[in-house]
């Protein structure tokens, strides 16, 4: 089951630049939440501290409290136990690593069938690479890679931008179902897809967060003015 | 990011429905007009021009409907379009509405004058003060106006009241007068009609600005807020 996730405080830095200002936010527990705003605004940066890769970039750092569940992200924690709580996807389908262990087939059959994929592959598991996946299928096995150590929470960082319609339909779809069992944490550029798939969704601007509420506050009646300008298209 | 073919969509909507809202307006005043001046022309004119009306209500619920499915608006572009196609809707029952006045008058041009103790002209100004003011405070996108809007509908119920129990009397007391009292009843309802639409209409212009739903009291206008503009910070 997924867990909530409580951030408090949060600044993120790359050297002497800070990218991220007194972040605080909570996510709920087995709800979709979606990180919009401009390019450079810091949601990317935002949902790398939730499972400390930004700080693999040299020279950056992270101050304030993160919590997913009960695990205190920034203290005492390792990178690995927290990757087993936490799986990412990322915009590009990164094939790499991975192999056909046989020993894994029941992880693999069953990671394949949360991510909606395993119907489409189940006939030729061990005779063709990912690499020979559509762009929706390879995103989809990303995305059953992640599951495969049955963590809590998802964090997806714009997984449909370099996908078709009918591709990015079927990933959407299955957020719908995978927030049963996971906690969603969406990070995307595309607004529409934010107002279809999460119940909350939190602004950025200027690496602040400036409004967090419910999605359909966001895009009918936002309470400030920027997160308005943005959604109607005003600026960004 | 500017959305230049959107806003001017946007414009064009908003330009449609202000010459609708000219077209409703003029032919309630024309139809009141006919009444006082008992002028069969100017019924006329109500009656050829209500087809106008109705192009002009379908025209702008096309280019509604359109920017819906193309241009996929947000919060206060969402609530403009959602309030101009309920304003359009209500515009167009306006006209309906000029259009039974003016089939009463074109009935009671047929009947002797007689005396009636309802003053429609009166009753008239205030209606049209009312559509004049709720059309403004679309022109204007400001709450208030539509505020004051709401506050003068009370004021022609009650001349629709007073009209009836004194039309109702006069038919009783001078029966020869009962298919002209019955006319200028039927005026009066009329009217009271154009001014439940002028409300509708500011409230559609309030949920546009405020986001607030003031229809039915079902929220308060004071609890609702425009979206805060905080002042920039330098970073």
């Amino acid at each position: 089951m997924g867990v909530g996730i409580t951030v408090e405080g949060l600044n993120a830095f790359y050297g002497k630049t800070q990218a991220l200002f007194d972040v605080n936010l909570r996510v709920l527990a087995n709800h979709a939440t979606a990180l919009i705003g401009p390019s450079g605004c810091g949601k990317s940066t935002f949902i790398r501290c939730l499972n400390r890769m930004h700080e693999t970039i040299p020279d950056a750092r992270v101050e304030g409290t993160v919590r997913i569940g009960d695990l205190s992200v920034y203290n005492g924690t390792s990178a690995t136990q927290l990757r087993r709580r936490v799986g990412m996807v990322f915009q590009k389908p990164k094939l790499n690593g991975f192999r056909k262990r046989k020993q894994l087939d029941e992880v693999v059959e069953r990671s394949l069938h949360s991510a909606a994929l395993w119907e489409e592959v189940k006939d030729h598991l061990h005779k063709k690479s990912g690499a020979s996946l559509s762009g929706g299928q390879q995103q989809r096995l990303c995305i059953a890679r992640a599951l495969a150590v049955q963590p809590e929470v998802l964090l997806m960082d714009e997984p449909c931008s370099a996908l078709d319609p009918i591709s990015t339909g079927k990933i959407e779809e299955l957020i719908f179902q995978l927030k049963e069992q996971y906690t969603i944490v969406i990070v995307t550029h595309n607004m529409q897809q934010a107002a279809r798939v999460a119940e909350f969704t939190g602004f950025f601007l200027l690496g602040k967060m400036i409004e967090f509420d419910k999605t359909e506050k966001i895009f009918t009646k936002p309470s400030d003015k920027r997160t308005e300008d943005y959604v109607t298209g005003r600026f960004g | 990011m500017t959305r230049t073919r959107f806003q001017q969509e946007m414009e064009e909507l908003r330009e449609k429905l202000l010459r609708m809202g000219g077209l409703a307006e003029l032919a309630v005043d024309r139809a009141c007009q006919a009444y006082s001046e008992r002028d069969l022309a100017r019924c006329q004119m109500v009656l050829d021009n209500e087809s106008l009306i109705n192009a002009a209500e379908r025209e702008i619920d096309e280019l509604a409907f359109d920017i819906l499915a193309t241009q996929q608006p947000a919060a206060v572009d969402l609530r403009f379009i959602l309030a101009v196609t309920k304003i359009n809707s209500d515009l167009e029952r306006v006209g309906d509405q000029a259009v039974n006045i003016a089939e009463r008058v074109m009935d009671l041009i047929e009947l002797p004058a007689a005396e009636l103790p309802v003053d429609i002209p009166r009753m008239a100004t205030a209606v049209g003060a009312m559509v004049r003011r709720a059309l403004e405070s679309f022109v204007e996108g400001k709450a208030e106006l539509a505020q004051a809007v709401l506050e003068m509908d009370h004021v022609v119920d009650r001349m629709r009241d007073e009209a009836f129990i004194m039309l109702v009397r006069k038919m009783n007391e001078t029966p020869e007068v009962t298919q002209q009292a019955l006319d200028a009843l039927l005026v009066a309802r009329n009217l009271e009609r154009v001014a439940d639409h002028a409300t509708n209409i500011a409230e559609d212009v309030i949920f546009w600005v405020l986001g607030a739903d003031v229809r039915h009291h079902a929220q308060s206008l004071a609890a609702a807020q425009p979206p805060d503009r905080p002042e920039r910070q330098e970073q």
